[in-house]
């Protein structure tokens, strides 16, 4: 049975390709496309239940499908590689992609791109599934790169309107940057190790690196930064919220479910290299941390729904960061799947939201919607308190207070990255509440056009249980997970805190920011335009909103100067020489020209000078 | 038997040569430029037959005839066009004739 | 050669020169035309001295009798008048024979060097007569004494032509 995995990223991408090279018409392509990922997640469950039922030798299975090219020694593979960390995310990326392809059936209904959306959206899911299944770096950057152009492409769907293009333009050029410093490091590891076949990989990075050692941490920190790019994290993050451009079923699959988790994904795959270089790894939980902060102030400013929930993913996945720093792999993990449900889930029903107000993105302008619709409020409701872990009930609770316990407890964290995590989370519940109050309640400012179908309404649901059921699965994930992923943090010292004091700590933090939510923006009094308005207030506003005038200094510092330096090879140097000798001849033409002034008494002077120069050549030479 | 030495009358056609040349450069009237194409014609004969007279031969004095016919041929062919030439540019200034420039 | 003759060369020789100098600095045409033939007559004499009593004949007869002549006539066909002067003076304004004059002052210079620079041995004098020279054209040059009055024979048509005062097409 474990050999029906290939099928896996490859139904997908047959539909792709079908669905980009035939014409089909409307209806066949949504059967298409949703069948096949529907499919691909069958085969993927049938998998999973084959591999827990008689798990293969060392918990991991190699499906070799043929030789990728073979030079010098060096042979990858196209091989697709399960083991428990591969085997959970391969599942709800297919699940949560099933669920948001059959939502986008009916969301880009009125579209002319119909057929083109959905043969980028398969091709996304076959790369994603790549990416997460392969059995060697240079196969899973291939993934990586071909999410990347999927990204690109959803970005700037809508092409017609030039700043789509333009924040297409952004996101890839960003991730670029940190793609470049992945594969520097991809190109290390290979020039000292001498693969790229990752489990080989990491033994033999085991064996030839002492902890601590330079190459080591060299290596950790490139891959480190095309995490950062993929992943949306400091100091790459600022084309995340650009990207709320394109579609919402793009923003809720790729933006906040999965393209932009393989960042996690890959730290968690070549988490030995990480071992091996505790900076890398302190580095990885500093940007975490720090990610996490500024992305929830950030969040706490916008007044564009998606933006919002473009800020919080930035933010929830500083939070897997931060769990990866630490150490807390299954931690990190648990939470990609949890954010997965009901960040995905928010997205969806911002989604009807903004489909039923049509096309209107501005909270400030919606209100009192929870009684015209009551499924995405109920949903809304449900995703907003799994993010912001309302105790006991939601998923959410349970993965973001296992990272903040780790963040405390485990043998890399301390109490402040504790405490970081904790004001992470009164953040992540105030700027969620002040959402939900002002886009369902208090009175309406714009009037709900249209209502949402069954294919929208059913994913909504399915997801919204997933978000409060998904909670109760840690225990028995924490133990499926150590078999690939050892964590051990439980094993060193009990730490700096207990589960129960920071499961408290959390609850009452969660508390204090629904009230501080109810307050300013369901009473509101105190009015938050009283705080804008004085002068601290107001700046602090601006630059929040500005995602900490990341833009700014990005421009000034890297976008001036290029532009700067084209500008002045406008001109294009080295095709001035060409030019310049073309404008040589005509320049020599010009002279010559007048020589031929039709005198006769010049040409004699001609003569009379030629006759000169022959005959002093006689006489000297 | 020895005289002036041969290279004097050389020297002397050469002398007329550049002297009807500078004519032909400075002057801007047709006539005039005609003379001076006499003058370094004469010139050019002075020393053939220098030449001739130097090796008491009479080929130099042959060649001197046989320019002597070109340039009558010459002088009233170019009068005609100069009288040609008046007649429709109504001046004898030899810049005037010059369509062919560039 | 008698010391006579010696003189007689290098006088006229000098009264040529000088005379073709005037020749072509004169402002009318008429006053070119009598120093060149002043230039023509002094030539004979030089190459009377130089021993071609032939071509001194000849040089009167058809350089300052008929070409010169030919000369005067086209001029006073062409009636120019007292405004050409004027127009001539313009011509020969001080830029203007600057150059021509620097030009030919370097080309003579060269060619005296080069003459001098071949040490030629020899002097002229001897006479060449009529007879010797009637007897080389009629023999060797025969050739060239038929093509040359082809020539004359194209020129005179070409003139012809030419010179006709046609008004009708």
């Amino acid at each position: 049975m474990l050999s029906l995995l290939w099928l896996v990223p490859a139904i997908p991408f047959a539909s792709a390709l079908a669905l980009a090279v035939v014409r089909f018409p409307r209806r066949v392509v949504a059967w298409i496309a949703v069948c096949s990922i529907a499919a691909s997640s069958i085969v993927s469950l049938i998998v999973a239940f084959s591999f827990l039922h008689t798990p293969p030798a060392g918990n991991a299975y190699t499906q070799v499908l043929w030789t990728w090219l073979n030079v010098g020694g060096f042979h990858p593979e196209i091989a697709l590689y399960l083991d428990p960390l591969s085997l959970i995310m391969m599942v709800v990326v297919a699940f949560v992609s099933f669920l948001i392809h059959l939502y986008s059936t009916e969301f880009m209904i009125g579209d002319d791109g119909y057929a083109r959306f959905f043969a980028y959206m398969n091709l996304f899911v076959a790369s994603m599934l790549t990416l997460l299944l392969a059995n060697n770096l240079l196969l899973l950057y291939l993934g990586w790169e071909s999410v990347g152009l999927c990204s690109y492409l959803l970005i700037g769907f809508w092409y017609r309107d030039p700043e789509n293009g333009r924040a297409g333009r952004k996101a890839f050029i960003v991730t670029r940057v940190g793609d470049t410093a992945m594969v520097i490091g991809l190109f290390l590891l290979f020039h000292d190790l001498g693969t790229l076949n990752i489990q080989e990989l990491m033994q033999r990075a085991s064996q030839h690196w002492a902890v601590g050692s330079g190459v080591a941490a060299a290596a950790a920190f490139l891959l480190l930064g095309g995490a950062v790019g993929k992943s949306a994290q400091l100091p790459l993050q600022t084309w995340l919220p650009d990207a709320m451009a394109g579609p919402t079923p793009v923003s809720a699959l790729i933006h906040a479910a999965t393209m932009v988790t393989a960042g996690v994904y890959l730290i968690a795959r070549t988490h030995v290299l990480y071992s091996l270089a505790p900076s890398a790894q302190f580095a990885v939980a500093v940007v975490g941390a720090a990610t996490l902060l500024i992305a929830g102030f950030s969040a706490l400013t916008q007044w564009d729904l998606k933006r919002v929930l473009a800020y919080s993913t930035i933010s929830q996945i500083g939070y897997m960061f931060l769990a990866l720093g630490v150490g807390a792999w299954p931690a990190a993990i648990f939470h990609f799947m949890t954010h997965a449900f009901f960040k995905a889930l928010l997205f969806l029903a911002g989604g009807i939201v903004i489909k039923a107000l049509d096309d209107e993105h501005n909270i400030f302008r919606m209100g009192g919607l929870r009684t015209q619709l009551p499924v995405a409020f109920w949903t809304f409701l449900i995703a907003g308190c799994s993010l912001a872990g309302l105790p006991l009930i939601t998923a959410g609770a349970f993965s973001k207070d296992w990272i903040v316990w780790g963040a405390g407890s485990a043998a890399n964290g301390s109490m402040g990255l504790w405490a970081v995590a904790l004001a992470g989370i009164l953040l992540t519940s105030l700027y969620t509440f002040r959402m939900i109050f002002l886009v369902f309640f208090g009175e309406e400012h714009s009037q709900v056009v249209k209502k949402p179908g069954m294919a929208m309404i059913i994913p909504c649901v399915v997801l919204a249980f997933l978000s409060i059921v998904g909670g109760y699965m840690r225990g028995p994930f924490g133990r499926f997970l150590e078999l690939a992923l050892p964590w051990n943090a439980s094993a060193a010292g009990g730490g700096h805190v207990s589960e129960m004091a920071t499961e408290t700590a959390a609850g009452l933090v969660f508390l204090l920011g629904l009230m501080l939510a109810y307050v300013l923006f369901l009473r509101k009094k105190p009015s938050t335009a009283l705080l804008t308005a004085t002068a601290v207030g107001g700046a602090l506003h601006r630059f929040w909103f500005s995602d900490w005038a990341m833009d700014w200094f990005y421009d000034r510092l890297f976008v001036r100067p290029v532009v700067w330096i084209a500008n002045i090879d406008k001109g294009d140097f080295v095709d001035g020489i060409y030019i310049g000798i073309g404008s040589l001849n005509e320049i020599t033409w010009r002279v010559l020209r007048r020589t031929e002034s039709g005198k006769l008494r010049w040409y004699a002077a001609g003569i009379t000078i030629g006759s000169i120069v022959f005959v002093a050549v006689v006489l000297f030479l | 038997m020895t005289g002036v030495p041969m290279s004097y009358g050389l020297i002397l056609g050469g002398i007329l040569f550049v002297l009807g040349l500078a004519g032909l450069l400075m002057r801007r009237n047709l006539l005039f430029i005609l003379i001076s194409i006499e003058i370094m014609l004469n010139g050019a004969g002075v020393a053939f037959v220098a030449a001739g007279s130097r090796w008491m031969q009479p080929d130099g004095q042959i060649m001197f005839l046989f320019i002597l016919a070109a340039a009558a041929g010459e002088v009233s062919v170019g009068l005609a066009l100069l009288l040609r030439f008046y007649r429709q540019q109504q001046t004898l200034d030899a810049d005037a004739a010059s369509e062919m420039r560039n | 050669m008698t010391p006579f003759l010696e003189v007689a060369f290098y006088v006229a020789a000098a009264v040529a020169i000088l005379s073709t100098v005037l020749a072509i600095t004169r402002l009318v045409a008429v006053h070119a035309l009598l120093y060149l033939i002043v230039s023509f007559l002094a030539l004979a004499v030089v190459f009377y001295t130089m021993g071609a009593p032939l071509l001194a004949a000849l040089e009167v007869i058809i350089y300052a009798g008929a070409i010169v002549v030919l000369f005067l006539f086209v001029v006073m066909m062409l009636n120019l008048g007292a405004q050409a002067r004027e127009t001539e003076r313009q011509w020969l304004a001080g830029k203007v024979w600057i150059g021509p004059v620097l030009l030919s002052a370097i080309l003579l210079v060269e060619v005296i060097y080069l003459i001098a620079r071949a040490r030629l041995s020899g002097g002229i004098g001897t006479i060449v007569g009529p007879k010797e020279v009637g007897i080389a054209l009629y023999g060797p040059y025969l050739l060239g004494v038929e093509l040359a009055s082809m020539l004359l024979l194209g020129a005179l048509v070409g003139a012809c032509h030419l010179g006709k005062m046609e008004t009708r097409t």
